[in-house]
C-alpha cells in the first residue's frame, strides 16, 4: 500500500465505512460522522472554491451550463464550433473514466472500445441515412459480392435503436468483462493491462472485418446528419448544442452518483476493498456497476462524436487514443468531476493548437505532459488549485499538504498483488 | 501432420519472441511493481542498433555489424533503463498505476525521437549470410533467422536461471523480490539492487530488439506490437517467476498459432480473431488462477 497519507481522504474513507456500518448495523449502533465533515470532500471544495455550501456546487453547475451556451456566440466560426463540440464529447468520456478510475480506482485503458462501440453504432445509422431504404452503403459493394444488407446492420436504420445501442452495448460489454474480472479479485495493473489488450484487439477486429466495418478507412462520407446538411454552418451549431446538452446530463448523473450512498461505497471500495467486503458488501458488484456506467458514458460520447467528427475509423479507438483519454483525467485532476471535464477540454484544445502550428511537437508535448502531471502533480489542475488554496489560506482543520499528496486518492494507484 | 508440425514451429517461434520481450518485464514488474510501458520502445531502440551499425561505422561488413550489435544493444539499452529508473521511476515505487502512465509518456517521446532520428519510413536490417535460407525437415520450413532466435532465447533462459540461482546479484534480486523490507533490514541496498534489475530487464529488451530486427521491417512503432502481448504473458505466468513466464509464453505462442491456423479456414481475418480468442482464454484462465501459473505462496489478504 502507498505511504501517502492525506487527512481529507482518510476522513472520507472512514466516513464511508462508518456510513456503511451504520446502514448494516442500524443507526444506533455506530457513530455517524457529523454532516459538516461529510461535505468537506465535495468536488467544489476540491476545486478550491473553499466552501461547504451545497448551493455553491449547484451554482457552479448553472454557471457551467451558461458558459456552454455562450461559447458558440463567442467563437462565431463554424469550424471552431465543430471542434468545441468534439471537445465536449471527449469531456463525457473523461467524466466516465473519472468515475471508474478517480472514484473507483480502476484504471481503464480500454475506454476506446466503448467509445468506438458507440461511434460505430451511430456511424452505421449515418451510413444508412446516406442511401435509400433497402440499399447497401457504398463501401459494401466494394468489398463484398452480396447486395443484401448484413443482418447486424439492419436495425441501425432506426435512429432510436442506434442511440440505445450506443449506450447499452458498451454498458453490457463492460458489465460482462467487469463481473468476470472483479469477481476473481483481479485488480490494479492486471485490470489495466487486460483493458489495454482489449483495446488493441478491438481495433484489430475492426480492421479485419472489412465487409462489415470498411476496415482501416472506416465509415465516412456522411453528407447528411439527422436529416441536415453536414456542411451547413447551422448543423455545427446544432451538433454543438446536442453535445453540450448531453454533457450536462452526463455531469449531472455523475454528480448524483458520486454524492449518493453508492458513490461513497465506491470510494470506500477504492481505498479499502477488503474492509468493504468484511462489512458484507460485494466490491465486485460495486466496481462492475461503476465500470458499466463509465462505459455507457463513453458510448454516448461515441454516438455524438460520429456525426461531429464525420468519420468513424479504427485508429480512433486503439491503444494510444485510449491512453490519451486517461491523460485528460490525469491532467484535469482525478477524483474531481470538474477536473475531468476541464482536462479533456484543455488537452484536446492544446492538441488542436499544436496540430495547426507544429504537428510534430505535439507528441513531445503529450509525452512530457504525462511525465510531469502523473509523476509530479498527480492531483492535476484541480489538485494543484486545492494545494495553492491551502498554501494561501490554510484552514485550521486541514493540514498543509504537498502537491504530491493532495488530492491523490490513497490506494488509487492500485495494490501490487 | 505436416501442417501440425509447421504450426508447431510457427508457434514456438512466436513463443520465443514473446518470452524474450516478457523476461525483462516480469522482473521489473515483479520486483518493483513498476509497469514499464516504455519496454516496447526499448525493444525498438535495440532493433535500431544493428541498423545504425550496418548503415554507420560498420557499413562494410553486414555479418560483423550484426554480431557486434548484440552486445552493444545489451549495454546501451540496459543503460537507458538505468537512466529511466534513476531519473523517474525510483521515486514511484508502490505507485504501480502511476508508473504505467508515466512510462507511456516516455514511450511517446522515444517513438517521436526515433522518427526524428531515423525517419518515419520503416527500415530493413540485412540478415548476415549465415542466417539466410531455410532448413527443411519433413516438409516443415524453418527459416534460419527463426531458429537462431529460438536458440538465442534458450541460451538466455539458461544463463538467466543460472544467474538467479548462483550469482550474488541474482540472489539479491530474488531476496528483494520475495520480501523487500526484510531484504532491506538484512543490509541490502534495495535501490542499488533495483537499478541492477532495471539494467538486466532493459538489456534483455535490447536483445529482443536485435532479434525482432531479423524477422521484419522496423519502425518507431515496432515495440508497441509486442509489448501488449508480452504483458499478457507476464500476467499469465505470474510475477517475477521465470518458470511461469516460460510456460505462459509457450502456451500463448502455440495457442495463437493453432487458433490462427484453424480460423484461417473460416475467416479472412484469422490473425485478429485469433488474438481475440487468446485474450478470451487469458481472462478465462485468470478465473482459475488469478495470480498466474506460478505465484508466491502467501497467507496475506491482498493476493
Amino acid at each position: 500500500m502507498s505511504q501517502t497519507t492525506d487527512t481529507a481522504d482518510a476522513v472520507a474513507t472512514q466516513e464511508a465505512l462508518d456510513l456503511a456500518v451504520a446502514e448494516r448495523v442500524g443507526p444506533s449502533a455506530a457513530p455517524v460522522a457529523p454532516p459538516v465533515t461529510s461535505r468537506r470532500r465535495s468536488p467544489m471544495t476540491r476545486l478550491g472554491l473553499g466552501t461547504d455550501n451545497p448551493w455553491v456546487g449547484r451554482a457552479v453547475f448553472v454557471a457551467f451550463a451558461l458558459v456552454l451556451l455562450a461559447i458558440p456566440t463567442l467563437l462565431d466560426d463554424p469550424t471552431r464550433i465543430r471542434q468545441w463540440a468534439e471537445y465536449l464529447s471527449y469531456a463525457m468520456i473523461a467524466v466516465g473514466i473519472d468515475i471508474a478510475w478517480g472514484y473507483g480506482g480502476m484504471l481503464t485503458m480500454g475506454q476506446g472500445v466503448f467509445f468506438g462501440l458507440g461511434a460505430y453504432a451511430m456511424g452505421m445509422h449515418l451510413s444508412l441515412e446516406q442511401v435509400p431504404d433497402g440499399q447497401i452503403p457504398q463501401f459494401m459493394s466494394l468489398y463484398a459480392d452480396n447486395t443484401e444488407l448484413p443482418l447486424i446492420w439492419r436495425p441501425f436504420g432506426s435512429l432510436w435503436f442506434a442511440v440505445l445501442a450506443a449506450i447499452l452495448i458498451p454498458a453490457i460489454v463492460a458489465a460482462c468483462l467487469g463481473l468476470l474480472v472483479f469477481k476473481r479479485r483481479i485488480r490494479g495493473p492486471y485490470f489495466a493491462i487486460l483493458t489495454q489488450a482489449s483495446a488493441l484487439i478491438f481495433s484489430l477486429i475492426l480492421i479485419g472485418q472489412l465487409k462489415l466495418t470498411a476496415g482501416t478507412n472506416g465509415l465516412t462520407n456522411f453528407t447528411t446528419v439527422f436529416g441536415r446538411q453536414r456542411y451547413d454552418p447551422d448543423t455545427n451549431t446544432f451538433l454543438y448544442y446536442l453535445a453540450a446538452g448531453a454533457l450536462l446530463v452526463v455531469v449531472l448523473v455523475a454528480m448524483l452518483v458520486v454524492r449518493s450512498r453508492f458513490g461513497r461505497l465506491l470510494v470506500a471500495t477504492r481505498d479499502g476493498e477488503d474492509r468493504v467486503r468484511f462489512l458484507g458488501y460485494d466490491p465486485a458488484v460495486v466496481k462492475t456497476i461503476a465500470f458499466a456506467l463509465s462505459a455507457a458514458m463513453a458510448g454516448l460520447a461515441g454516438a455524438l462524436a460520429a456525426p461531429i467528427i464525420g468519420i468513424v475509423a479504427p485508429d480512433q479507438f486503439s491503444v494510444l487514443p485510449s491512453i490519451l483519454m486517461v491523460c485528460w483525467v490525469a491532467v484535469g485532476g482525478r477524483g474531481t468531476l470538474w477536473g475531468a471535464v476541464l482536462g479533456a477540454i484543455v488537452v484536446s484544445w492544446s492538441q488542436t493548437k499544436f496540430s495547426e502550428t507544429r504537428p510534430d511537437d505535439w507528441v513531445y508535448f503529450q509525452g512530457a505532459l504525462f511525465i510531469v502531471v502523473v509523476g509530479f502533480l498527480p492531483g492535476g489542475i484541480a489538485g494543484t488549485l486545492t494545494w495553492l488554496r491551502r498554501r494561501v489560506a490554510p484552514s485550521p482543520s486541514a493540514e498543509p499538504a504537498s502537491p504530491l499528496s493532495s488530492a491523490l486518492p490513497v490506494g488509487a494507484e492500485g495494490v501490487v498483488a | 501432420m505436416q501442417s501440425f508440425l509447421q504450426q508447431l514451429f510457427i508457434g514456438s517461434s512466436l513463443a520465443s519472441i514473446l518470452l524474450l520481450a516478457a523476461l525483462g518485464l516480469t522482473f521489473t514488474f515483479g520486483q518493483m511493481g513498476i509497469i514499464n510501458m516504455a519496454h516496447g520502445e526499448f525493444i525498438m531502440a535495440g532493433a535500431y542498433v544493428p541498423y545504425a551499425l550496418q548503415t554507420g561505422i560498420l557499413a562494410g561488413s553486414v555479418g560483423g555489424a550484426f554480431l557486434v550489435a548484440m552486445p552493444v544493444a545489451f549495454v546501451v539499452v540496459g543503460l537507458m533503463g538505468v537512466v529511466l529508473y534513476r531519473l523517474l521511476l525510483r521515486r514511484m515505487l508502490n505507485r504501480t498505476l502511476d508508473t504505467l502512465l508515466v512510462t507511456v509518456g516516455v514511450s511517446l517521446i522515444m517513438q517521436q525521437l526515433a522518427r526524428d532520428i531515423f525517419g518515419a519510413q520503416n527500415v530493413e536490417v540485412i540478415a548476415p549470410t549465415f542466417l539466410r535460407g531455410n532448413w527443411e525437415v519433413a516438409g516443415v520450413i524453418m527459416p534460419h533467422t527463426r531458429l537462431f532466435i529460438i536458440g538465442l532465447v534458450a541460451a538466455i533462459v539458461v544463463g538467466l536461471s543460472a544467474f538467479l540461482a548462483k550469482a550474488p546479484q541474482g540472489r539479491r534480486m530474488r531476496a528483494v523480490m520475495q520480501h523487500r523490507q526484510l531484504a532491506s533490514v538484512s543490509g541490502l541496498k534495495t535501490s542499488r539492487v533495483d537499478a541492477a534489475t532495471f539494467f538486466v530487464g532493459s538489456a534483455l529488451a535490447g536483445l529482443a530488439g536485435v532479434a525482432v530486427a531479423l524477422i521484419g521491417p522496423i519502425g518507431s512503432a515496432v515495440g508497441t506490437d509486442y509489448v501488449v502481448d508480452a504483458f499478457l504473458v507476464v500476467i499469465v505466468g505470474g510475477l517475477g517467476k521465470l518458470r511461469g513466464t516460460i510456460i505462459a509464453a509457450v502456451a500463448l505462442g502455440l495457442l495463437n498459432a493453432y487458433i490462427e491456423k484453424y480460423l484461417s479456414g473460416v475467416s479472412q481475418s484469422a490473425a485478429s480473431l485469433a488474438k481475440a480468442v487468446v485474450l478470451g482464454c487469458v481472462i478465462l484462465f485468470l478465473q482459475f488462477r488469478p495470480n498466474g501459473i506460478v505465484s508466491f505462496r502467501t497467507r496475506g489478504l491482498a493476493t
